[in-house]
């Protein structure tokens, strides 16, 4: 009870405080900056916020975790207590260092491989609707073949092969994600590449690759913005199970997944601990998405 | 007229939203319709006649608010019903026709089921008896084949007999009042012709009152009674159509009136060779011939007009001419030398002499991009200009097309008005310097007013820099005002060409005769003239 109350307040101050920044940036900016302050909505202000504290601590890990990452520093699942906040975990690390080493590389793996999903996907995709012919064909016959496999049985299948390094990692979820990027980007970009304007620029002798960064990408943002929120959870929860299942990123490096896994008998003992790091994937998860339902607000130029 | 009123507006206001401030659009708009009467409302582009239209209706669009006046509907009084009442009044006592009948539709079902869904709905008649009516009306309306083409879907029937069953869809209830929201502005001259007689007639057949709204003089002066000309939300002058037609009194009618003469000085004959040459073009889509065996010749200077109704090609030659579409026989010579058929084949420099205005200024701009790249993006390409003097040409061309370089250099598209966007296509065919223009249908989507902005700008800057023009259209007038010479296309094929002196006076091949004929007049007898003369009742395979 006291947990869930402290969560409630928890959250509540978080929101109490975008409100208050959101009103100072409004007094404070000026020009394009403030018209964006003005119009960004309070769940907005508060994904920003949650999503600049993840940031920060991520960055400097160090310096705010209390114990390192990988050191064994009292007995195996300690009780939370003054020198331990977040007690320890089974061998006996320190729960919230781990917790906070976890935002670096459980967040940093998963926006990375978001990130290169959505390039590769996003560009190949456009590339296809715009050329498109046997390029066209060749490509999504391909992608087809790749989405008729279960994502999670082709990730774990493929880090198999090629070892579980966090390279490797990041490629094989963000090539398996690249697929579902090329089929919305290539079906948004057909609707676009009919336009008069897209005649117009192919008739100034327009390259493809000025086609696809100038006149598609900018009108195919609003459903790809949206996508790369949902994508950007689903990387995650991805990451997390692969990490769970333990071909995912490796220990003793912190990872949130393996983290809910290796103190998960902590929970038949009435402990919240493990499902601590779930909490804050879940917190990010709702946070980017506030965000990205404004910025789609935004692009696609919805009103009220 | 001395029946009874059926709608009595007073001092009606309307406020629109633009961010976050309203401003008012409609200020102060008195209205009186008599059952059975057609009054036409016309004025330019942002006049507000559509919210006057919709407003009749009660209804106020989104972004939208009525903030003054009483709308009074029989005896009903529309701005204090519920929605629940107002729904149960629209599309059964009220109803809309509008612009596009082809965005109206709803494309995933049959015309006929989108018929009998308001009379099924209201509970007017059950549906066996919905479709008898659809198809008795189909008949009235002059379609071909009224038994059957209910069963077909939007995309299987022409733009104008869309439009006619959309009319024919707002009668299914028999309201006492339709809305026509331009009804006919987005189609062809023959097609127009077509469209406003049967809405004329049906109209006349069940003593329906309408509000006719329109930017074309000529257009509503054959279907109203009354005439009211609005100006920003405020009216002009309310008159008879033929007091008003004979005699305005308002400066500002009679500009509307003037906007038809203007006429560019007439050019000397051509001289030398020409600058672009189209001969013996044959081009296909898949395996249907689209183009016939066509030539015409372009010299500098000099605007030739392609004149024909939609699918006779007329764009297809323009697809031609810019590499578009290779041609399976014949070639495209400029100055002599023969273009590559395909874009891809063609040089940077090649390319830089062709530009090309397209009808459709929303779709022809990148809605992303500001003006500064829009217009600047030829001139970095084609002249390799970057920096400073990039932005010093972009707004020398603003300059050109009278538009404040400071207030609008950094706008986005979607800020500009249509003629201002079109402004800013002229622009960027300007930017890379170009021998000759085509001009695809560049005012056939504005109003008159803005129309004659852009035919001035467009002789001016031929003046200035002794460009060709092509200019295709469908709008006779605009041939009148501006071409030199005129070539005339049906179905793929050159049926006639010439100067336009010649081409305007007779004798003319029948082809040219129907299309000159069927530019509407000003004149409130003209269309019961003209459907004297064609013997024939209304042709149905001119679709």
């Amino acid at each position: 009870m006291e947990f869930a109350a402290s969560v409630i307040f928890g959250l509540t101050a978080l929101f109490a405080i975008a409100w208050v920044l959101r009103a100072s940036a409004r007094s404070s900016l000026s020009g394009n900056a403030r018209s964006l302050a003005n119009d960004i909505p309070l769940t907005a202000a508060f994904g920003l916020l949650v999503i600049a504290i993840y940031a920060i601590v991520a960055i400097s890990a160090p310096a705010i975790a209390p114990f390192p990452e990988r050191e064994i520093v009292g007995g195996q699942f300690q009780a939370w207590s003054g020198a331990h906040p977040l007690g320890t975990d089974r061998i006996g690390r320190d729960m919230l260092s781990r917790l906070i080493y976890g935002a670096r590389n459980t967040v940093g793996i998963a926006f990375a491989t978001t990130t290169l999903a959505f390039v590769v996907g996003a560009i190949l995709g456009i590339w296809a609707a715009l050329t498109g012919g046997w390029l066209d064909q060749v490509l999504s016959r391909f992608v087809d073949a790749l989405m008729a496999i279960p994502a999670l049985i082709f990730s774990l299948l493929l880090l198999t092969i090629f070892g579980t390094s966090v390279l490797s990692l990041i490629l094989v979820i963000a090539a398996v994600d690249a697929t579902r990027v090329f089929r919305l980007a290539r079906a948004v970009a057909q609707g676009v590449v009919v336009m008069d304007y897209i005649e117009a620029a192919k008739l100034r002798g327009e390259g493809a690759w000025f086609l696809i960064r100038r006149e598609i990408l900018p009108n195919s943002m609003a459903p790809l913005v949206a996508e790369f929120g949902l994508r950007f959870c689903f990387v995650f929860l991805a990451i997390s199970s692969l990490s769970f299942l333990g071909l995912g990123i490796k220990p003793p490096t912190a990872d949130w997944g393996s983290m809910v896994r290796d103190n998960a008998t902590l929970i038949t003992f009435g402990d919240v601990t493990p499902l601590l790091p779930a909490g804050c994937i879940a917190l990010l998860t709702v946070a980017v998405n506030f965000v990205v339902d404004w910025q789609l607000h935004r692009a696609s130029g919805l009103k009220g | 007229m001395t029946r009874d009123v059926l709608l009595k507006i007073e001092g009606l206001r309307i406020e629109g939203r633009s961010g976050d401030t309203w401003t008012e659009i409609v200020k102060g708009i008195d209205l009186t319709l008599h059952k059975g009467e057609v009054l036409g409302l016309i004025g330019e582009s942002g006049a507000g006649k559509s919210t006057v239209g919709l407003a009749a209706m009660g209804f106020a669009r989104d972004g939208c608010r009525i903030t003054g006046g009483t709308i009074d509907f029989d005896g009903l009084d529309l701005r204090r019903s519920s929605e629940g009442a107002l729904r149960d009044l629209r599309g059964a006592r009220i109803a809309y026709v509008a612009q596009s009948a082809a965005a109206s539709f709803n494309p995933a079902h049959k015309l006929i089921d989108q018929y009998c869904e308001a009379p099924v709905t209201h509970g007017v008649m059950p549906r066996e008896e919905a479709e008898k009516d659809a198809i008795d009306l189909y008949r009235r309306m002059q379609l071909p084949d009224p038994d059957g083409i209910g069963f077909r879907y939007p995309h299987q029937v022409s733009g104008g007999q869309l439009q006619r069953a959309m009319t024919a869809m707002a009668m299914s209830c028999r309201p006492d009042l339709i809305i026509f929201d331009e009804p006919t502005t987005a189609l062809d001259v023959t097609t127009q012709i077509e469209v406003l007689a049967a809405i004329r007639d049906i109209v006349r057949q069940f003593d329906t009152a309408a509000i006719y709204i329109t930017h074309d003089l000529a257009v509503v002066a054959q279907a109203a009674d009354r005439i009211k000309v609005l100006l920003r939300g405020e009216e002009v002058e309310e008159a008879e159509t033929r007091a008003m037609l004979d005699a305005p009194r308002e400066a500002y009618t009679k500009s509307l009136w003037a906007v038809r003469t203007f006429a560019r000085p007439e050019q000397p004959a051509a001289t030398g060779k020409p600058i672009l040459s189209v001969s013996n073009v044959t081009a296909a889509y898949g395996t249907v011939n689209v183009l016939e065996d066509v030539s015409f010749d372009i010299h500098a200077g000099r605007t030739v007009a392609v004149v024909g109704e939609s699918g006779s090609g007329k764009s297809t030659a323009a697809r031609v001419i810019t590499g578009l579409l290779p041609p399976k026989k014949g070639q495209v010579l400029f100055q002599g030398e023969s273009l590559p058929p395909a874009l891809k084949g063609r040089t940077r420099d090649q390319l830089r002499q062709v530009q090309m205005i397209y009808q459709m200024a929303d779709t022809a701009l990148n809605p992303k991009l500001r003006l500064r790249e829009l217009i600047g993006r030829p001139a970095q390409m084609y002249l390799g200009l970057r920096g400073k003097a990039l932005e010093t040409r972009v707004r020398d061309l603003l300059d050109l097309i009278e538009l404040d370089p400071d207030t609008y250099i950094d706008r986005l598209p979607g800020e500009l008005s249509g003629g201002q966007k079109q402004r800013i296509g002229i622009a960027r065919a300007l930017a890379a310097e170009p021998k000759l223009i085509i001009c695809d249908e560049v005012t056939s989507a504005l109003d008159q007013i803005v129309q004659e902005g852009i035919l001035k700008l467009l002789t001016r800057l031929q003046t200035e820099f002794g460009l060709a023009y092509m200019f295709i259209t469908h709008d006779l007038a605009t041939v009148r005002a501006i071409a030199d010479d005129v070539v005339v296309m049906q179905q793929g094929r050159v049926i006639e060409k010439g100067t336009k002196i010649e081409m305007f006076a007779p004798p003319h091949e029948p082809y040219t005769e129907l299309l000159l004929s069927s530019v509407p007049e000003m004149d409130p007898d003209w269309l019961t003239r003209l459907l004297a003369r064609r013997a024939a009742p209304i042709t149905h395979g001119a679709d």
